[in-house]
């Protein structure tokens, strides 16, 4: 079971059980929501940005471990990070979940290595990828219509 | 052309006898495998089953021996074609009670036969507030047709109620049918929680409130259970192959030969006509009229040899070993108080092998991953029954689904296997 002991770090469970930065933000600047029809998660994102900083995130939703850790580490890593330095975060995790380059966009992801483990489980990657697929749209303007994962 | 009398009939076990279970897994090459490690334990029968040596090579045979296509050619390998493809019809008539072989209707699977229903019969005969009657615990595929027909029709669906048991409120049901209702769509047996309805009591119930046709969802059901249509009285009656053992991309629908007959066309094209001119086409007479293309010739094949793998067995046989997984099941997660298991009521004797459940603190998804991890495939997810999810107030649901290859021991796998995932997530 050592591949699950991967899988299911300390540091997941610990989000999962108690997720930070849950809940609706207000004021909020922008909400975008991810889905992914596959499964039925879903998680709703709320950014509030001064300028270009992002000075406010949180996420509701309902999900497994993966989604729901991989979102409430999302919000501790991005808040508090320029609107440049954010998307280039999110574009490394992405890279480091599709196995592109081992995290080749530069970014330094720190505590997200902890979910490194779930690109071993290709059909949970898109788990550990919905919050920063919501997260992106909002940075985009928030959203009139769900991203999905399909 | 009439059903043929068993064959089977004779050469069938005694039905008080119980499976040789180990000498039917050997039937099932894909049984002989390790996943991760592990001894492959396939509990994933609700969504697709596996299929019998005999239905392997039955395929393959057509396919090495004797293909051509059906209906068209007077050369010898099309002659065999064809007559192997209706035999399948004949054999798939007979195991489910149809009086008559042009009753039944190949197509891609339930969801084909469905839309089929739902477009050709189901069109003609709904008009704006006219109501189509499903109940909460349906499929998708039988939701979505529906809601398709209604769309074009100006008419709408309405759902019967179930309890939070997971049993179909036949009371309420009652009274929701009325002369509006058109049509009455209905699982047998549903695919998330394994709850049997009552056909025959909901056909009753139907007939004295309306002219609705019922239409049964039958896929959960005719693997595990005999099913006499003529018994159930219903109208049509659709199901799958790939969930019967049988190959995949095709299905059936069963419908009265007095209701086909009066049913336009669902599909255009080669081997539904009798006469085709640019001015106008007449259609050939069901099953053909609903059989547009060059059909799925070696999986009917495959299919009519699933039906007679299925009574060699017997269905009683299978149903009792079935139930017998089932109360297994039950009796064992029972003992788990982190293990909610939904539908059931009483312990689930009346209800089909089909387990649906929530661990404590633990998501569906995870759960199939740490089961996966130790080679039980199981199903987490929302099993096409969204409206079903929201009725009883959870997301996804872990399901365990078993067939006539199931054991005991394969049910104290999946306990360990659920004792792991509480290690982990407890």
């Amino acid at each position: 079971m050592s591949d699950l002991r991967d899988l299911y770090q300390q540091v997941i469970l610990d989000h999962y059980r108690a997720p930070r930065n849950f809940g609706a933000l207000e004021p909020v600047s922008a909400c975008a929501e991810g889905y992914n029809p596959l499964c039925g998660d879903q998680v709703k994102v709320y950014l509030r940005t001064d300028g270009d900083l992002i000075d406010g995130l949180s996420f509701e939703g309902v999900g497994c471990a993966i989604s729901t850790a991989s979102a409430s580490l999302m919000t501790e890593a991005v808040r508090g990070l320029e609107r440049p330095q954010a998307e280039a975060l999110i574009a490394s995790f992405l890279a480091l979940m599709t196995g592109d380059g081992n995290g080749a966009a530069g970014a330094d992801l720190g505590k997200l290595e902890v979910l490194s483990g779930v690109k071993d489980y290709p059909v949970r990657i898109k788990c550990a990828t919905l919050a920063w697929h919501a997260l992106r749209a909002a940075l985009e303007g928030g959203d009139s219509q769900a991203v999905t994962t399909e | 052309m009439t059903a043929p009398a068993s064959l089977a009939e004779r050469e069938r076990p005694a039905a008080a006898e119980p499976l040789e279970v180990d000498r039917l897994r050997e039937s099932f090459p894909i049984l002989r495998q390790d996943v991760h490690g592990h001894r492959l334990v396939y509990l994933d029968n609700a969504a697709s089953a596996q299929r019998p040596e005999v239905v392997i090579e039955a395929v393959s045979e057509c396919y090495r021996t004797y293909y051509a296509n059906a209906h068209r050619g007077v050369h010898a390998l099309s002659e065999k074609s064809t007559d192997a493809y209706e035999a399948a019809r004949g054999k798939v008539a007979r195991f489910i009670g149809a009086p008559d072989s042009h009753e039944v209707v190949f197509t891609r699977g339930t969801t084909e036969s469905l839309n089929l229903v739902a477009q050709s019969y189901g069109r003609p005969h709904l008009r704006p507030g006219d109501e189509v009657l499903l109940t909460e615990m349906e499929h998708h595929s039988n939701i979505v047709p529906w809601q398709l027909a209604c769309e074009r029709t100006g008419a709408r669906v309405r759902a019967a109620p179930i309890g939070d048991d997971g049993e179909l409120d036949v009371g309420a049901m009652a009274g929701l049918i009325g002369e509006r209702t058109k049509v009455v769509a209905v699982a047998h047996v549903s695919n998330a929680l394994g709850t049997v309805n009552d056909i025959p009591a909901i056909v009753e119930l139907t007939r004295k409130r309306s002219d609705a046709a019922v239409v049964v969802d039958g896929a959960q059901a005719v693997p595990h259970m005999a099913v006499d249509v003529a018994a159930l009285g219903c109208d049509f009656y659709a199901f799958s192959g790939h969930k019967m053992y049988g190959p995949g991309g095709i299905g059936v629908l069963w419908g009265r030969r007095d209701l086909l007959a009066t049913m336009p066309p669902y599909h255009g094209g080669g081997a539904m006509i009798t006469r085709v001119t640019f001015k106008r086409t007449e259609y050939a007479a069901p099953p053909h009229r609903f059989e547009a293309g060059t059909p799925a010739i070696a999986p009917a094949i495959g299919l009519g040899v699933a039906v007679e793998f299925l009574e060699s067995i017997g269905l009683e046989r299978i149903e009792r070993h079935e139930r017998e997984l089932l109360s297994h099941t039950l009796g064992r997660l029972g003992d788990l108080p982190w293990v909610r298991v939904l539908g059931h009521p009483g312990g689930g004797p009346a209800g089909a092998a089909v387990v649906s459940l929530a661990v404590d603190g633990a998501h569906p998804h995870d759960v199939a991953t740490i089961l996966d991890e130790q080679g039980i495939a199981i199903r987490a997810g929302h099993h096409c029954a969204q409206p079903l999810m929201v009725r009883l107030g959870v997301p996804a649901t872990v399901r365990a689904s078993f067939g006539l290859y199931n054991t005991h021991e394969e049910v104290d796998r999946l306990v360990s296997g659920l004792h792991e995932v509480r290690r982990i997530f407890g």
